[in-house]
C-alpha cells in the first residue's frame, strides 16, 4: 500500500509540478535574450508566479517520495515504473495546458504503460 | 565540415553523458537510501535521526550532483538540438539504469524486467517521434 502511495506521489505530484512550472513558463513567454540581466529579469518574473511555487512544492514532494521508495525498493524497479509519468503528463497536458495529443503519441504512451506493467510483474 | 555533422559531433557525446549521468544520480540516491528505514519510522525524533543520517551520506550529495549535472547537460542539449531528437535518445537511460543497478548495486535484473525496460524504451522512442509542440507559443517575449 505504502509503495502504491509513494508511486502515486512520484508520478502525479512530480508530473503535476512539471505541468505547473510549464504553465508558469508559458505565461512568461519565450526567452530570446540570454544576457545575465535579461535572465535575472526572467527569474524574478517567474518567481512572482504562484504556479511556479506550486510546481516547485509538488516536485519536492515527488522527489522525497522517490527517496523514501528507494529506501526499500530496487532502483531498477522504481525508475522504470516511474515512466508512468509519460501517461500522467499526457493526460495533464491535455486537461491543464490544452495540448493536443496525437494518436501516434497515445500509441507511444500505451507502449510505455505496457512496459511498466511488465516491470511491475517482475516485482520481488 | 557541414553544420549537421558539427552538430552531431557536439550533441552525441553529451547525449551519452546524459544517458549515464541521470541514471547514475538515481543509483547513488538508491545507495544512500538503501536500508535507511525512513519509511518505517516510529516517532518524529526517529524520523529526524534517520533524515540526519541520510543527509550525512556522501552518496546522497553525489546523487544530487549527478542529477544537477544531468539537468544542465539536458538544458544545453535542448539549446543545440530539437526536443524531438533529444527525448528519444534519452529513452536509453532506462536501459542504462538497469545496467548500472546491476553493476553498482548488485541488483539482479530478471529477464522479465529487461523485457519491460525494452518495451518502455520503445514507447518513449515512439512518443519522441511525435511533434514536440502542439500549441501556439506564448505572446509574451523576453
Amino acid at each position: 500500500m505504502l509503495e502504491a502511495v509513494l508511486f502515486f506521489f512520484i508520478v502525479v505530484a512530480g508530473t503535476g509540478g512539471e505541468l505547473c512550472v510549464s504553465r508558469a513558463m508559458k505565461s512568461v513567454g519565450e526567452i530570446h535574450d540570454f544576457r545575465p540581466r535579461a535572465l535575472l529579469r526572467f527569474l524574478i518574473q517567474s518567481a512572482r508566479l504562484p504556479w511556479m511555487w506550486l510546481g516547485i512544492a509538488l516536485m519536492t514532494l515527488g522527489f522525497f517520495s522517490l527517496l523514501t521508495l528507494l529506501s526499500f525498493q530496487e532502483v531498477s524497479f522504481v525508475v522504470p515504473v516511474s515512466a508512468l509519468s509519460y501517461a500522467a503528463g499526457a493526460f495533464g497536458a491535455k486537461a491543464f495546458l490544452g495540448e493536443r495529443i496525437s494518436a501516434h503519441r497515445w500509441l507511444g504512451i500505451a507502449i510505455v504503460c505496457l512496459g511498466v506493467t511488465i516491470v511491475w510483474w517482475s516485482r520481488k | 565540415m557541414t553544420h549537421t555533422r558539427r552538430l552531431h559531433l557536439k550533441t552525441l557525446p553529451l547525449i551519452l553523458v546524459s544517458i549515464v549521468l541521470g541514471p547514475l544520480g538515481n543509483v547513488f540516491l538508491g545507495k544512500a537510501m538503501k536500508g535507511s528505514a525512513i519509511a518505517h519510522f516510529s516517532s518524529l525524533s526517529d524520523l529526524l535521526a534517520i533524515a540526519l543520517r541520510v543527509l550525512a551520506s556522501g552518496y546522497l550529495w553525489l546523487g544530487i550532483a549527478c542529477l544537477l549535472g544531468f539537468f544542465i547537460v539536458h538544458m544545453l542539449l535542448l539549446t543545440w538540438a530539437d526536443y524531438s531528437y533529444v527525448q528519444p535518445a534519452g529513452s536509453l537511460s532506462y536501459l542504462s539504469i538497469s545496467v548500472l543497478s546491476y553493476l553498482l548495486l548488485g541488483e539482479v535484473v530478471s529477464p522479465l524486467r529487461w523485457l519491460g525496460v525494452i518495451v518502455i524504451c520503445v514507447g518513449v522512442f515512439v512518443v519522441g517521434r511525435t511533434a514536440p509542440s502542439t500549441t501556439p507559443a506564448a505572446t509574451g517575449v523576453l
